[in-house]
């Protein structure tokens, strides 16, 4: 089954409605800004991402993991772990900032009581169902409409909510010719799961096709079954990512998850390969979006970092702060985003953690402020709900 | 149609994995004990595979290992090669027709393919779809994601032989089989695990074990001690849930206990599979939620793990999680309360609380509440026509691309049992895709496509429904219609 192309004219004769595409010019947010947030799934080491090779403890507190002179030199007390070379030809040429003890209001060291914190934005755990990236589309939604998309197979927390959010994933394109697209909308016109999903799932294929996003791999099928673990798969994500974003019409907002960052054990190697993709999918974000670039903020995050001390079996276990990066064209200068806490021993979390010093949320009130303008009432009421004593954190862009 | 006839489709779809040709039928006849029928003492089927154990296959994956090391101690050894800049060939032609190494990844990879067939086999054939999805979300709970290469040909034996003989067991001896699994201790670290003032580690910290622990060729020896990952996670996932009342005290005292539960290595002649290591175990008396634990060796593990089976936050954080499975992502309070007070009046009878899910009239809702999740989808489709997988190719694609790859569940969390992270828009046109697919295949096949809407769905198929697929324009797209439909996409 080979798919032809899809051409928005064969979408309008079968009477689907194109969100994306029928969008007009009335954005709230300037028109070309986009921001893309990547959550690094359980619990990146941030000690192994921004590794504090001038602090005095780390060398003995980091026995069999610290870096050494392969790290990626940042300044004075930080250097990048050697997989992430793109982050740091970034950051070297102010496109990339640290924050090196941040955290989410949640202490349980639980991934999944953290990750909902970390996607909700709620102050306590399992306090609202919806995503506080999708509560920003719907504020913004309030003065012009903004679209909004997740990459991967399932929807992410962070995007799910009263907002509409389409999603996309690497796959074989649709037969335009058969009639089970519009068959099936008229069965799910009262269905409020599956209409609406469905809908945006042919808009999105269409663009998909429009903008080129989905590249070669999509009409041939070549993209490999895990995508986005690899680092070709998650370079070619990345570009495609991009593809979506430049599109006229297409979405400004975005959400992708990396897996595997929960390393108990042997946490080097493993480390390596998943911060490789990492650095893979922010290069072909980089390359792909060319010149809108510097129209873009990417934020990655993680939903707690690991102990200061490595575990018994060369790994490190669950632990509270971590870093986060914001990446684009268009930061303000500036070094590490946030204090660096040290790790004497009485600065530690518990005597285990790196102290959370920083609250994950005033990064991303900021960065929401600052770069898709939204203001201080929404920010504190609606998508960080309970969060008026965390202030933003203006000037990172 | 009759009450009796929703609750047969209800029974087939809701409890069970959807309807074969015929399966309607014969559950009319009293959809309860229909269901009844299929709880037996014995536990769940066990699906087909090449017949080897986990301890056999742990066995092959040392040999791989040994081979490893031994291709990369050749490559090491050997002169570097003079400059041919020219002669490619050459060193192509030098290397063995088949690499050792390679055939024993292509040979881990063909056990985990013909495990994950074999699983699909049984649920498409089964004629007892409830006691497969009993088994089905039991191994989701106890979730081992083949996320490394040893575990790749370790899942599916993990099921076979931790989980599904004892479904219709007792939780503690459930619980007790699928912690000390060695696929478990792999995949949540323990194997490594040592205590830190075990005589293994004081050994080690007198400067003893040069070649001994932790050594791990020529890279410097890491300092043995706890791993916590397996404690955290029966505590938080497995038993008495995040919210069960326990501290990161209780954590690590666990972790504790829990030293010396290990995998036979190289050193351990004669032995294959779980070992308990006395010199890896942290001596001394041990405090988990309160509750002080003096036995030394395997045995206190042991009596920390029963006590969490028979404590009530486990049967309140279990028993929610098979309401939702099986009823509604958000299930009935009154439901619960069901299954706890049957769990805890049976000492954890997973029979009896099967028994207890069957007799609550929250269970048989008309209406349903939950979204099939892509195997459910998958394997219903298949169910539906009739037919069985013949191969994993074609539905490994679909369920890849679905985002439930076989054996790879994201997570110790296991896959999501709500509808929203699989409602995602990609997935729905993924999941027409894999229609049409099946459609193309098996639809010129189907003599009367609305004939086969009614024996799949029954009184659950909906008029507009019915009415699409009697206009489709060809059998394939009925096919296709059916396995797309509302009713069809939901249990």
């Amino acid at each position: 089954m080979t798919a032809p192309m899809v051409s928005r004219r064969a979408f309008a004769a079968a009477g689907l409605a194109l969100p994306f595409l029928a969008r007009v010019a009335e954005a709230a947010i300037p028109p070309n800004r986009k921001f893309v947030v990547v959550i690094c799934r359980g619990g990146m080491d941030g000690l192994s991402v921004a590794a504090p090779v001038g602090d005095p403890d780390y060398r003995a507190l980091r026995a069999g993991l610290a870096l050494g002179d392969e790290a990626l030199r940042l300044d004075g007390t930080f250097a990048l772990n050697p997989a992430l070379p793109t982050v740091h030809k970034l950051a070297l040429s102010g496109q990339a900032r640290l924050a090196p003890a941040v955290a989410t209001p949640d202490r349980a060291r639980s991934h999944f009581e953290a990750q909902d914190v970390l996607e909700t934005g709620a102050a306590g755990v399992y306090a609202t169902s919806s995503g506080w990236l999708n509560r920003a589309v719907q504020s913004l939604a309030a003065v012009g409409k903004v679209e909004a998309i997740s990459v991967g197979p399932t929807a992410p927390l962070i995007l799910r909510g009263p907002a509409p959010a389409g999603s996309w994933s690497p796959g074989r394109g649709i037969d335009t010719t058969a009639r089970l697209p519009t068959l099936l909308q008229d069965l799910y016109k009262d269905d409020p799961l599956l209409g609406p999903a469905l809908a945006r799932g042919l808009a999105t294929e269409a663009l998909a096709r429009e903008s080129g996003a989905a590249g070669d791999t999509s009409m041939t099928g070549q993209m490999r079954p895990a995508a986005g673990q690899g680092r070709d798969a998650a370079q070619a994500l990345g570009q495609s990512l991009a593809g979506f974003l430049n599109a006229p019409g297409g979405p400004q907002i975005a959400a992708v998850s990396l897996d595997g960052f929960d390393t108990h054990a042997n946490q080097a190697p493993l480390l390596a390969t998943r911060l490789a993709s990492l650095d893979a999918l922010i290069d072909g974000l980089h390359t792909g979006l060319g010149p809108a670039w510097k129209d873009t903020v990417v934020l990655v995050v993680t939903e707690f970092g690991r102990t200061a001390r490595v575990n018994g079996t060369g790994g490190t276990d669950h632990g509270t702060g971590s870093t986060a990066v914001v990446l684009g064209g268009a930061l303000k200068p500036g070094g590490i985003v946030g204090d660096w806490p040290t790790l004497k021993r009485a600065a530690l979390f518990e005597d285990r953690d790196v102290y959370p010093a920083f609250d994950m949320r005033a990064l991303e009130k900021g960065l929401l402020a600052d770069h898709l303008g939204l203001d201080r009432r929404a920010l504190d009421a609606a998508v960080f709900p309970g969060s008026a004593d965390v202030r933003p954190l203006l000037g990172v862009t | 149609m009759t009450r009796k006839d929703l609750d047969a489709a209800i029974a087939v779809t809701r409890f069970g994995l959807g309807a074969r040709p015929g399966e309607l039928d014969t559950a009319a006849n009293g959809p309860r004990d229909w269901l009844k029928a299929q709880i037996r003492r014995e536990g769940a089927d066990r699906f087909a595979t090449d017949g080897e154990t986990s301890n056999q296959r742990l066995a092959e994956f040392r040999e791989y290992r040994q081979e490893r090391a031994m291709a990369r101690q050749d490559k090491a050894d050997a002169p570097a090669p003079a400059a041919q800049p020219d002669a490619p060939m050459q060193t192509e032609a030098r290397r063995p027709a088949t690499d050792p190494v390679q055939a024993a990844r292509r040979f881990i990879r063909e056990n985990a393919a013909g495990d994950a067939l074999g699983r699909l086999q049984l649920a498409t054939e089964t004629e007892a779809g409830f006691r497969e999805r009993w088994a089905l979300f039991w191994s989701n709970h106890f979730t081992v994601s083949a996320n490394k290469v040893q575990l790749a040909g370790l899942v599916g034996p993990f099921e076979n032989e931790a989980i599904r003989p004892h479904v219709f067991g007792r939780f503690a001896d459930l619980l007790a089989a699928a912690e000390t699994h060695p696929a478990m201790l792999i995949y949540l670290d323990q194997a490594q695990s040592v205590g830190p003032n075990s005589r293994a580690a004081e050994f080690q910290r007198r400067g003893g074990g040069r070649r001994g622990f932790g050594q791990q060729n020529g890279q410097p020896r890491r300092t043995l001690g706890l791993n916590e990952n397996l404690a955290r996670e029966i505590l938080e996932l497995h038993t008495v849930g995040v919210d069960g009342g326990y501290a990161q005290a209780d954590v690590t005292e666990f972790a504790r206990a829990l030293t010396g539960l290990s995998i036979a290595g190289p050193r351990d002649a004669g032995i294959e599979g779980v070992v308990f290591r006395d010199q890896t175990h942290e001596p001394g008396a041990r405090t988990v939620m309160g509750v002080r634990y003096d036995q030394g060796g395997n045995a206190q593990a042991g009596a920390i793990l029963a006590d969490l089976a028979a404590r009530p936050q486990t049967a309140r954080f279990v028993c929610t999680k098979i309401a939702r499975h099986f009823v509604a992502d958000d299930p009935p309070p009154a439901l619960v309360a069901r299954l706890e007070k049957s769990w805890m009046t049976s000492q954890g009878d997973l029979a009896k609380v099967a028994e207890a899910l069957i007799d609550a009239p929250e269970a048989w809702a008309p209406q349903p509440a939950k979204l099939k999740t892509p195997y459910e989808y998958v394997v219903s489709s298949y169910r539906a026509v009739g037919q069985e997988p013949r191969g994993l190719g074609q539905v490994n694609a679909a369920l890849n691309g679905l985002g439930q790859r076989p054996f790879g569940a994201p997570s110790p969390k296991g896959w999501p049992d709500e509808a929203a992270p699989w409602a995602a828009s990609d997935a729905l046109v993924k999941r027409m895709q894999f229609a049409q697919q099946l459609g193309a295949v098996f639809g010129p096949r189907v003599q009367a496509p609305t004939k086969l809407a009614a024996e799949t769905l029954g009184a659950r198929l909906s008029p507009a429904v019915a009415t699409a697929i009697a206009r489709a324009e060809s059998r394939p797209e009925a096919v296709a219609l059916l396995l797309m439909s509302p009713e069809f996409q939901r249990r």
